[in-house]
């Protein structure tokens, strides 16, 4: 009996293994996974679960035109801080956003959710070493 | 039938205006006459977190992305030899005091994100050091909360002194609501008292209890930014930021429960409920909560006459709403609130100094002096 449900345990282990082998998940996928939380920890406090942001307070980044035309300077503006005047959908917003101290894999992973998200779609996925390259 | 119907009635009404968060009972307005106006005094700062002047007048000031600066006779030096600093999320170098006795022993306390530890990531440090020309010296960690956690919100780290010269300082949940707050064998979520020098009071409230942290003096808190000993009564007065909606000032008493998360007037970001309830027994009730939030940090109360109008008022900065919020009390208990300076930037900081002006900090602006304004 014994013998039976190790054996039974066994099989349900290396049967999740071969499904997981079988089946890899697509990077982009995994990436924004991974940046939905970075964004829950990080982002979400203004920028809201929806992403709608706070109309002339914080930016929205839902089908916003700004982050989707400049997404090397909205990488620019998580890394180093952003400070200078930008128009968002017709809206003037000159706030400041602090660097948030987070690592570029993080903020690649964060960028793939917020590209992803909300109605945004951006199936170039952004990379770490993109990220890397990107200087103040 | 007809019963059934009116409880049905009841009852939708009753959702229905739960799921929208009470909104504040005194609303802020513009002021109707304004005597005041803005000097800035350091220009061209990024995220000015703490500051405080010196008997020269000088202002020593942090920059939240790990640099602390002496403002003296117009210009400004950076200091050298800080700890090491974990800049991530809301954290980094945060706040400074100086000890009451600064004059004698040249005390000074600082507040930061710090990354001493085993564990990856970085929590909440308060340390005395003492300035000798550009460089800190004499160095002493008083206090380390554990375990590090790579989340980045929820430091607290306001410093306060009270008049019996107790060191107060505040330390946030760290984004783990659930977890420390309540527990007060953990760190987060929680206001400390100590000795100057780091020891822990032997009437501290939780002195007697296994595994507690000794140092703990309230909790049930979130992330507060604002802590100011009242001016007259020299009890300590604290401000906390709410998740949307539930922003508290708080009276903070000994060994107190301050209810977050089990009672709060916030709702999640979202606006989904974390709890059906805003008060209950054995917790604090706020002395005013602020729904919508403006995300308060920093405070004061005016005691100095160059602001007749304001005197005995409670300032508070909205980071949100980018304006200094004017409270007025009456037996504990806001009657009135005004927006001032509107459309400036997020306030990160108020105090008054010793010459009797108000000083406070914006993000990506700087530190400005409110000043008569001129005929």
């Amino acid at each position: 009996m014994k013998l039976s449900v190790i054996s039974f345990i066994t099989l349900v282990i290396s049967s999740s293994i071969v499904k997981f082998d079988l089946a890899p998940q697509d990077p982009l996928a995994e990436s924004i996974s991974r940046g939905s939380e970075i964004y829950e920890d990080f982002c979400m406090q203004c920028h809201l679960p929806d992403g709608k942001g706070v109309e002339n307070v914080f930016p929205p980044l839902a089908k916003s035109d700004y982050l989707m035309n400049n997404i090397e300077a909205s990488i620019r503006g998580v890394k180093f801080g952003q400070n200078d005047e930008i128009v968002v959908n017709g809206k003037t917003y000159n706030g400041f956003m602090q660097p948030m101290g987070l690592d570029d894999d993080e903020i690649a992973d964060v960028m793939n959710y917020v590209t992803n998200s909300w109605g945004n779609k951006n199936k170039d996925m952004i990379t770490t070493e993109a990220v890397a390259a990107i200087k103040k | 039938m007809k019963n059934f119907i009116s409880t049905l009635f009841f009852l939708t009404i009753t959702l229905v205006s739960c799921a929208q968060p009470a909104e504040s009972e005194i609303k802020a307005d513009a002021p109707e006459t304004m005597n005041y106006e803005l000097e800035v005094v350091i220009p061209e700062l990024t995220n000015p977190w703490g500051m405080v002047f010196l008997p020269d007048d000088s202002i020593l000031f942090t920059e939240k992305s790990g640099s602390l600066f002496l403002f003296q006779d117009g210009l400004k030096t950076v200091i050298e030899d800080l700890p090491e600093i974990y800049v991530r999320g809301q954290g980094g170098l945060l706040d400074v005091e100086l000890h009451p006795r600064y004059k004698e022993n040249g005390w000074i306390y600082l507040s930061y994100a710090s990354p001493e530890g085993k564990e990856e990531g970085g929590h909440t440090a308060i340390m005395r050091a003492k300035l000798n020309g550009n460089k800190l010296t004499n160095k002493e960690l008083l206090y380390k909360a554990v375990p590090n956690t790579k989340k980045g919100q929820h430091w607290g780290s306001r410093i306060e002194f009270d008049h019996a010269g107790y060191l107060y300082f505040s330390i946030g949940e760290r984004g783990q609501r659930d977890v420390n707050p309540q527990d007060i064998t953990k760190d987060g979520g929680k206001i400390y008292r100590l000795f100057d020098d780091g020891r822990i009071p032997d009437d501290n409230p939780f002195v007697d209890i296994n595994n507690a942290k000794k140092a703990i003096y309230s909790y049930g808190h979130r992330n507060p930014q604002g802590l100011v000993i009242h001016p007259e009564t020299g009890v300590l007065w604290e401000h906390e930021h709410g998740p949307k909606g539930g922003d508290e000032i708080n009276i903070i008493e000994k060994g107190k429960n301050y209810g977050w998360p089990v009672i709060s007037y916030g709702v999640n970001y979202s606006g989904t409920k974390f709890t059906d309830i805003t008060e209950k027994e054995g917790m604090e009730q706020p002395v005013f909560y602020w729904t919508p939030s403006i995300a308060p940090c920093g405070m004061t109360f005016v005691t100095s006459d160059k602001y007749p109008e304001w005197k005995g008022d409670l300032l508070v900065g909205s980071l949100k709403f980018k304006y200094l919020e004017r409270l007025v009390l009456q037996d504990n208990k806001v009657i009135k609130r005004e927006k001032l300076f509107e459309n400036t930037q997020d306030v990160r900081n108020v105090r008054q100094a010793p010459d009797g002006y108000i000083y406070f900090s914006m993000e990506g602006t700087g530190i400005v002096k409110i000043i008569p304004k001129k005929q």
